[in-house]
């Protein structure tokens, strides 16, 4: 399938492999858990629960199956290639209609391919998934430098705006000259970055989290009750949830050491995110219950996938790079979005952007829906319905396909 | 100097650490078994604890520090437990042979525990075997506080500094001292600053090295000389990029605590990520085998080995929760009334930021004593024990003199 768009000798495929000795180790650390007492809270205002984290190691131990990655993973035509003195993994899924749009989508974190590996299918075949031939893309998934089967930089300066301009070279590079840009957390401040930057070739981009608002809110309205509650939950991020994010951005060295050795501080971490996929997760664990994709055995794919590819270090120091791009760029205005824009509200993402904040901050929006489900990891969480956004997004994209 | 002599009836009941050899094997195997990040990016500590600091102390740790240490230097001590408020406090209590002695309460902060203290034992309760005089002496009484090393763990909420700091009154009322004297850094100058806005009674000054009102609100102090401005920048870069580890444990203990229950490097790193002079003294102890003062490898490995055999992690950093958590009973509270006693205050030149005098009497209407000492930085007690001793001493001398 890779044939069709491969350069010479610069893409090379790729298959994953784990040995059954790092999987016996995994397996022994979190039988030896050397566990907290409980929280003295009945929710997550201390962090994660100790009865959701112990009931995910002995799912984790006893029931699933870690050759599940594997499979996953080499089901689907994956690929490296060298971009800026880093290999980049990625998976590359052709449509079988040729004039399929292609789209680089970006993962986010705590997130990795895993989380969107369930909306290929829907994406790229859409006629077997309530689409028409018109809703088809090709799809390109890439793994972000320190994550997953991509390298981990070895030099200071991969903020998202660096990994933007390597997703310009991969597209370019896999033959695509007229491509869209997606992307949702960390995935969203990339394309953000694409979407600043402009390449040749990037004509759209949707996202499903308004990242500036995170950081800033100053200039955004807040008159109506809709952006007075995001106003507020952005408030209560600031406040209670961003101690991860902090950590991260100032000292991703010191939280790897845990993120290495402990597989459970390891994945109380990755559920330490935002408060509606935090009870989600643990709902899925304490009581069998989970919403759309994110089963138990979803989590733990990207737990585990962490874990086996040792990158908690390395993608926390992702974040420290996104604190040192925003101090090297204070005071500095980035070029306009010229290019059109879409935005899906997921309501149960950390805020529920309103219409008027993505107005603000992107005037070139000529797509703007809020869901009715899903949340932060929302092509994780609602692969379907994601779908059926980045179908509506696009439409008006496609019109112009022979320029 | 037994409790006998002042413990009431059946409340104050003598202690002893015992680890287990099975503990220090475990802790040994885990050690031996790390699985280590790859390198920072960085020549500094910009990125976190490096690499080679963490490495060479896993390696100190397996092969040439002595885990029976932390066992040995306590049980060389008097220690005790009594309940205070539905929590089983451990404390040292060392009377001083000078029976006229100040009675001091000291509070150690995080991270650490009474180790950063025990080195200060000898020179405030004996000052004659200490280049002082009898009248220097005090009792001194070094309790741990709840959550942390051999304290029992709050099991409700509402373990803030407030109770922290009532729980303290009751231990002195319950040793018999009827007038006494209070001390602390870090999370204890938190302790002995609220114990001096509560006006306990039999408290009657409190001295810390911490300015806990310049935390709380920077922008309420004078801002205009050289020193001021200095001391403001460097509490804006500790906001800015050196509290991570803070708002981490005031809003997420629990989950920072796996790894510090389960990984006794991640324990050793998240430990000695504190603030930036510590953290290159202990790094320099380390990599270089150069210690500043007291703080030699084998004592920071006493303070991270006696969190890890207690399982202290997460319960000391709940105590942040409690303190400063945006979520705890507390939050929001309108905060307790001016200190009125006699307030004295030591400037160390490494800590977090320089406090100026100014600071000092804007913050306290009745400051006592105010020095800044040549050297010595957040760990003054532990790096410094002599000099602290010292500031000590000069800060309660007109109380000892007082003494009836």
């Amino acid at each position: 399938m890779s044939t069709t768009v491969e350069t010479a000798t610069e893409i090379r495929p790729f298959h994953v492999e784990f040995s059954d000795k790092q999987i016996d180790d995994l397996r022994r650390r979190i039988e030896s858990t050397r566990w907290p007492g409980k929280e003295l809270v009945d929710d997550r205002s201390q962090g994660v629960q100790l009865a959701a984290l112990k009931a995910l190691a002995e799912y984790w131990t006893s029931e699933y199956d870690v050759g599940r990655i594997e499979e996953r993973l080499n089901a689907l035509p994956q690929f490296t290639t060298e971009l800026d003195g880093v290999e980049i993994h990625f998976i590359h899924v052709r449509s079988q209609h040729e004039d399929a749009l292609p789209l680089i989508m970006t993962h986010g974190w705590p997130g990795s391919v895993i989380e969107l590996i369930d909306s290929i299918k829907p994406l790229t075949d859409p006629t077997a998934h309530g689409g028409n031939a018109e809703d088809a893309f090709h799809l390109v998934l890439p793994s972000l430098p320190g994550y997953g089967f991509s390298g981990e930089p070895s030099e200071v300066g991969w903020s998202t705006g660096r990994v933007a301009q390597a997703w310009a070279e991969l597209m370019r590079r896999l033959g695509y000259e007229r491509y869209v840009a997606q992307g949702g957390d960390q995935g969203a401040a990339v394309t953000d970055d694409l979407a600043h930057q402009g390449p040749d070739g990037l004509v759209g981009v949707h996202m499903n989290l308004l990242r500036a608002a995170l950081g800033n809110t100053s200039n955004l309205p807040s008159e109506s009750d809709d952006e007075r509650a995001a106003l507020e939950a952005v408030g209560t991020f600031r406040t209670s949830g961003f101690g991860y994010f902090l950590e991260q951005s100032t000292r991703p060295q010191t939280i790897g050491y845990a993120l290495l050795d402990s597989p459970v501080a390891l994945a109380g971490w990755m559920l330490d995110h935002d408060t509606d996929s935090y009870y989600k997760i643990a709902r899925a664990f304490v009581d069998g219950r989970w919403t759309g994709g994110l089963t138990r055995d979803h989590v733990l794919d990207n737990i585990t996938l962490y874990w086996l590819t040792a990158s908690g270090a390395s993608a926390a120091r992702s974040y420290w790079e996104g604190g040192r791009a925003a101090a090297l760029a204070a005071g500095k205005t980035p070029p306009a979005v010229s290019i059109p824009v879409g935005f899906t509200t997921f309501p149960g993402e950390i805020f529920r952007a309103p219409r008027s904040w993505v107005e603000t901050l992107y005037p070139t929006l000529v797509y703007f829906n809020e869901a009715e489900r899903g949340g932060h990891f929302a092509a994780w969480e609602e692969p379907e319905l994601f779908a059926r956004e980045l179908r509506a997004a696009f439409a008006s994209l496609r019109n112009g396909r022979s320029s | 100097m037994s409790s006998a002599q002042v413990a009431a009836p059946t409340e104050v009941r003598p202690f002893t650490v015992e680890i287990r050899q099975a503990e220090l094997d475990d802790l040994r195997r885990r050690i031996a078994a790390t699985r280590w990040p790859e390198r920072e990016l960085v020549g500094d500590r910009s990125q976190g604890v490096q690499l080679a600091v963490t490495q060479e102390l896993t390696r100190y740790w397996l092969d040439d520090y002595d885990l029976g240490r932390v066992e040995a230097r306590l049980n060389a001590l008097p220690q005790f437990v009594t309940e205070i408020d539905g929590v089983d406090v451990h404390f040292i209590h060392v009377r001083s042979k000078h029976e006229d002695a100040l009675p001091l309460i000291m509070t150690h902060g995080w991270p650490g525990s009474v180790i950063e203290q025990i080195d200060t034992v000898g020179p405030l309760t004996d000052p004659t075997a200490h280049g002082g005089s009898a009248e220097d002496a005090f009792h001194l009484v070094l309790p741990s506080l709840p959550g942390y090393g051999f304290s029992g763990r709050p099991t409700e909420l509402g373990w803030n500094l407030g109770r922290v700091a009532r729980a303290w009154a009751e231990l002195m009322k319950r040793l018999g001292y009827t007038r006494y004297v209070a001390q602390g850094g870090d999370v204890g100058a938190g302790v002995t600053d609220t114990m001096g806005r509560l006006r306990l009674e039999g408290l009657i000054s409190i001295h810390t090295n911490l300015l806990v009102p310049a935390l709380n609100d920077p922008a309420a102090l004078p801002a205009e000389t050289d020193q001021e401005q200095a001391a403001l920048a460097a509490i804006k870069t500790f906001q800015t990029t050196g509290n991570g580890y803070f708002v981490e444990q005031s809003t997420r203990p629990e989950t920072i605590g796996y790894a510090l229950l389960d990984s006794p490097v991640a324990l050793a790193a998240w430990m000695v990520d504190h603030d930036t002079d510590a953290y290159y003294k202990i790094a320099a102890a380390f990599t270089e085998d150069k210690p500043s003062g007291n703080l030699t490898r084998d004592h920071i490995l006493d303070n991270i080995t006696l969190y890890w055999l207690t399982g202290t992690g997460a319960s000391a950093a709940r105590s942040y929760w409690e303190a400063y958590g945006a979520d705890a009973p507390g939050a929001g509270q309108a905060p307790p009334p001016d200190v009125q006693l006699p307030v004295g205050f030591t400037t160390f030149p490494g800590e977090i930021w320089r406090t100026p005098r100014s600071w000092v009497e804007a913050s306290y209407s009745n400051v006592s004593y105010f020095n800044e000492v040549e050297k010595g930085g957040h760990f003054a007690a532990w790096e410094e024990p002599d000099i602290f001793t010292n500031e000590l001493r000069a800060a309660f001398r007109s109380l000892l003199k007082e003494a009836p």
